[in-house]
């Protein structure tokens, strides 16, 4: 078997042998499996039951769900195809892996569409049923690759799943059509066996799924253990493997995605600050799922209102903020684009407000269901007028909830809106969290104006905090503070209308101001550099922390110095951000954008910062990553290892 | 102190408990600044903002009506909120000594939704324009009508674009010569009420700027009006669109033209009474001469029919050059409204389940490493 690491050598254990047959089991560190059919197979709900197999059985694991923006696009077709990976360890991992180690396809357009990502040599399990002359019609094959030896080059494994899954449900008293569709069952319980996942979870999950039609449960419940069993006895699985839990720091530990950890952490937000959550959004992929979730926890206090558009949702969530709630709206970068005047409204009647962009492939509608760090400049810039508004990104799905928590704190402190630049592929992805308990989360403290605050007993809506520059918030119902505000320009102090040239300036400076000092607020930034002397320093945002990560890790298991930054707030940056650049001979930013933040970061710093970018709507592979970082490092002339 | 109906359903809804902290402050504001005050005169609804509309606008005449008006409610100044959007009338919450927010173009309807459904315990109006609330925030208001939020819109209908100085509007009427149109709009306008009653408003009026006794009644029926309401108003901008009304304000031709809806009368308009309203056998209704149709084929109005066809029907009576206008409230029934709805949803949820924030965060499927 190849898909075993340097690091490790395959370990033969003693045969398992149920039926005679001798089987053994190979040790793993680490594996990659890629999950690929049409889009009506259930290749995700196959993928994250897997996830979730693996979570309760210990192993650190990150995820790649891969799919169309079409619902259903004609079935067996490229466009149609749907794929899942899936990278599980025994030891701390930061990204859904460069490439599978196993592939399996369900049918002809998965295996076209996903052959060239799996390396020589690599495990293809395909579902032989599918591979008809039709099927292979349609996706341009003129022979059956399965069997014209084209695959010679990867350890192809033929297996009939479909028929194989219906014969297992002969006696369901289900039709053929609905028996086939239990085919992803089987194919789990066959991955299961391979990789001695636990199976209770699985049987569960399908029972309470389908708790109001047993017979579907029923069938597959049957086609997962007889997936299981066919592992067990076939001869075509000669072994199977093991990949011992990671070692975690001691904690309850949950699986999560990205959009549900964001959007636990709005609740939690609402529950720290003591404020109701109030959302308005428009569904919008890659975001709609924080809707959905947030839908579910009216018991929260979580108001969510389904407005008409993306410019009604964040109106609405503004009305509900000038009312005293934590008001949010979730979109995408196409509903931010549409958002950009209320941005402004908010940015000009200082209220607090987190908008929620989860990034994806532009521009205009771009791709959907891909990922992309694209909407950055859009964030910092996209209004018109000098309009600053705070930027808070998450590196990792489980950070969504604290990026969440960090953004509602900045909001309601600073009274400004905030944005939560999270992105497709850490919405979609998911990995292990370890679950804060609720009251280590931090207090968030706020006050709201109860009295006049003018020297002759007068309210004034724009007399400022000092340290914070934060105005008050008097929300209506509040005795004696009535005070008009809105898009036009303020008088300092009244709020009144005020067309004044050295007030607009004046007011222009201190709402700069304001967001910049928010930086006073941050910790100093974390440089990660175990050996100390490394003289090029990469720096990201966002969701590049994992395949970063991973590139420095490769880096240092060469023998050379590299040093991480990655940047939790894109707006204000740190205050020691400067200096900290600066100290490195050279400093390289990967982005999936063309240039955003080195744009940026040369803009302000005068640092000669090199882009490295791609937009292919995947995260970045680590093993191209770490190339070229190990080109800068040598073009620095860094002595490399002895 | 009189109890309006809103401070009924806000007593009877009761502020839930993640309301707190706003109920404290309000509490803590009056503990600190005394009870708030619900017997106020006209004077008391008025900022020390210099009004700055033109000489003559009826925006003047709107102003002043509402604030004679709304001290009758029996509602705190501290408990109301004006949203507007942009244009002439927009500018309206700068001079009411209310809370209030001049947003963005078209976008009211959506922000005192947000307000309104997270705080029932609020009396939130929107004031907007028919450049406003049709043109650019037309989406907005047809969908606050049919959520039926608990709002009360007065859209102050000028026919004519006023801030951005004298283009045609979307119920200027066709052939108009504006700046925009100098050989004459091409659009077609929109009727407002009409347009109100596709979107199944629950509550609908019309109202003459000058008419302080006709606009007044409607008001109040507007503001006494569980959920959303729309009260169009005929309001003349003398700069750029004078006279717009004058067919219905002057005494003669006004008497002649006008339709007035009083709930429960027969609807006989004209001098002498010589015109009514008729069913016209193919589901509307028709302009008959009272003294060629039988009595009892005289249509007595009533706004509160459940199905809005009739309201619609009185709507078309009128054409683009306001003939046979309706003036009064065409339609007011009572339905749930978004707010109530949406904090029974919240108590039914926090009565089913607890909020257990460590719960929520752990979910059904986790593990401990030791």
């Amino acid at each position: 078997m190849t898909h075993s690491t340097p690091e490790q050598a395959p370990v033969e254990a003693p045969p398992s042998a149920p039926g005679g047959l001798v089987k053994s089991v190979v040790s793993l560190d680490r594996v990659v499996i890629r999950l690929a059919g049409d889009s009506g197979d259930g290749m995700q709900l196959t993928g994250n039951r897997f996830t979730s197999e693996t979570a309760s059985f210990g192993n650190d694991l990150s995820t790649l769900p891969n799919f169309p923006a079409e619902i259903r696009a004609p079935t067996g077709t490229l466009p149609g195809v749907s794929s899942f990976q899936l990278h599980f360890a025994d030891h701390d991992i930061m990204t859904p892996g460069d490439a599978p180690d196993v592939l399996v396809v369900m049918n002809p357009a998965a295996l076209k569409a996903n052959l060239a990502d799996l390396p020589g040599g690599g495990l293809l399990i395909a579902d032989a049923d599918e591979f008809t002359p039709r099927n292979l019609a349609k996706v341009g094959y003129a022979e059956n690759p399965l069997e014209d030896g084209s695959l010679d080059g990867w350890q192809l494994v033929s297996v009939p799943l479909t028929s194989m899954t219906t014969d297992a449900l002969a006696d369901s008293g289900l039709g053929k059509k609905e028996a086939e569709r239990s085919k992803n069952m089987f194919t789990l319980g066959l991955l299961s066996w391979m990789y001695h996942r636990p199976t209770e979870g699985t049987v569960r999950f399908l029972e309470r799924q389908f708790r109001k039609k047993p017979e579907i449960a029923a069938a597959n419940i049957a086609a997962f253990r007889a997936g299981f069993n066919y592992g067990e006895t076939t001869e075509a699985f000669a072994v199977s493997y093991e990949i011992k839990p990671a070692p975690m720091a001691p904690g309850t530990y949950r699986n999560i995605s990205g959009n549900q950890a964001l959007a636990y952490g709005l609740v939690a937000a609402g529950q720290l600050s003591g404020l109701p959550v109030f959302l308005g959004a428009y569904p919008i992929t890659p975001a709609s799922d924080v809707l959905h979730e947030l839908s579910k926890h009216k018991a929260f206090g979580v108001r969510t209102f389904q407005a008409e558009d993306e410019i009604a949702g964040i109106g609405a969530a503004l009305g509900a903020s000038f009312g005293g709630a934590l008001g949010v709206t979730t979109t995408s970068g196409p509903g931010v684009a549409l958002k950009a005047e209320t941005i402004g409204l908010a940015v000009m009647t200082e209220l607090p407000l987190v908008i929620v962009d989860v990034q994806r492939g532009g521009p205009s509608t771009g791709l959907p269901t891909k990922t992309e760090q694209s909407d950055l400049l859009q964030a910092l810039f996209g209004r018109n007028g000098e309009a600053p508004v705070p930027v808070v990104a998450p590196r990792s799905p489980a950070d969504c909830f604290d990026a969440a928590i960090e953004a509602a704190r900045i909001a309601l402190a600073y009274r400004t809106p905030v944005f939560l630049l999270s992105d497709g592929y850490l919405a979609n992805g998911a990995e292990p969290w370890s679950v804060p308990a609720a009251d280590t989360l931090p207090d968030i403290d706020v006050e709201f104006a109860t009295e006049p605050n003018g020297v002759d007993g007068e309210f004034l809506p724009y007399l400022r905090d000092p340290e914070t520059l934060a105005r008050p918030w008097a929300v209506p119902g509040t005795k004696g503070l009535q005070h008009r505000i809105g898009g036009l320009e303020k008088a300092d102090g009244t709020g009144n209308i005020s067309y004044d040239p050295a007030n607009h300036d004046f007011m222009t400076r201190t709402r700069q101001a304001k967001v910049d000092g928010i930086a006073a607020s941050l910790p100093p930034t974390e440089v990660d550099d175990p050996d100390g002397d490394a003289r090029v320093a990469v720096i990201g945002w966002g969701s590049t922390y994992g395949p970063i990560g991973a590139a420095c890790r490769r880096i240092r298991r060469s023998g050379r110095s590299i040093a991480q930054v990655h940047l939790r707030h894109l707006n204000p940056l740190p205050a020691d951000l400067g200096d900290i650049l600066r100290s490195y001979d050279r400093v390289v930013c990967p982005e999936m954008n063309l240039g955003q933040l080195s744009l940026l970061l040369r803009a302000k710093y005068l640092v000669d910062v090199q882009s490295h970018t791609q937009v292919r709507g995947l995260p970045f592979r680590a093993a191209e990553l770490a190339a070229v970082l190990q080109d800068v490092i040598d073009s620095t002339g860094t002595e490399g290892p002895a | 102190m009189t109890t309006s109906p809103i401070d009924e359903h806000v007593h009877e809804l009761g502020m839930p408990a993640f309301d707190q902290r706003i109920a404290d402050a309000v509490a803590r504001s009056v503990e600190l600044g005394g009870e708030k005050q619900t017997s106020l005169k006209a004077k008391d609804m008025k900022t020390d903002q210099e009004v700055r509309w033109c000489p003559g606008c009826g925006d003047y005449v709107i102003l002043n009506a509402v604030q004679s008006f709304l001290p009758s409610l029996g509602i705190a100044r501290e408990d109301m909120v004006i949203v507007s959007g942009i244009g002439c009338s927009s500018r309206f919450p700068y001079y009411m000594n209310t809370y209030g927010m001049h947003s963005i173009h078209g976008r009211a309807p959506a922000i005192a939704t947000g307000l309104a459904a997270s705080r029932p315990d609020l009396s939130v109006w929107v004031v907007t324009g028919d450049g406003d609330a049709l043109s650019i925030g037309g989406n907005h208001l047809i969908h606050t009508l049919r959520r039926n939020v608990n709002l009360t819109i007065l859209l102050f209908n000028n026919r004519i674009y006023g801030l951005t100085k004298g283009q045609y509007s979307p119920t200027s009427e066709i052939g108009k010569v504006t700046k925009s149109t100098p050989m004459g709009s091409l659009d077609h306008p929109f009727n407002p009420v009409s347009l109100a009653l596709g979107a199944d408003a629950t509550f609908v009026g019309r109202a003459m700027d000058s008419d302080r006794k006709g606009l007044t009644d409607v008001l109040r029926q507007a503001a006494e009006h569980q959920g959303t309401s729309l009260v169009e108003i005929y309001q003349n901008c003398n700069i750029f669109n004078d006279g717009a009304f004058e067919l219905l304000k002057d005494p003669t031709t006004g008497t002649q033209w006008s339709i007035p809806l009083v709930h429960g009368e027969k609807l006989v308009f004209g001098p002498d009474g010589a015109s009514c309203v008729v069913a016209d056998g193919f589901g509307g209704l028709r302009i008959a001469e009272t003294n060629q149709v039988d009595e009892s084929a005289i249509v007595v109005h009533d706004a509160h029919r459940t199905d809005p066809s009739y309201a619609f029907a009185l709507s078309r009576l009128s054409s683009q050059d306001l003939r046979y206008t309706p003036m009064g409230v065409f339609r007011s029934i009572r339905k749930p409204t978004y707010d109530e709805m949406m904090t029974d949803q919240l108590a039914d949820a926090r009565s089913g389940q607890p909020a257990d924030l460590d719960a929520l965060l752990r979910g059904s499927d986790t593990w401990t490493v030791a």
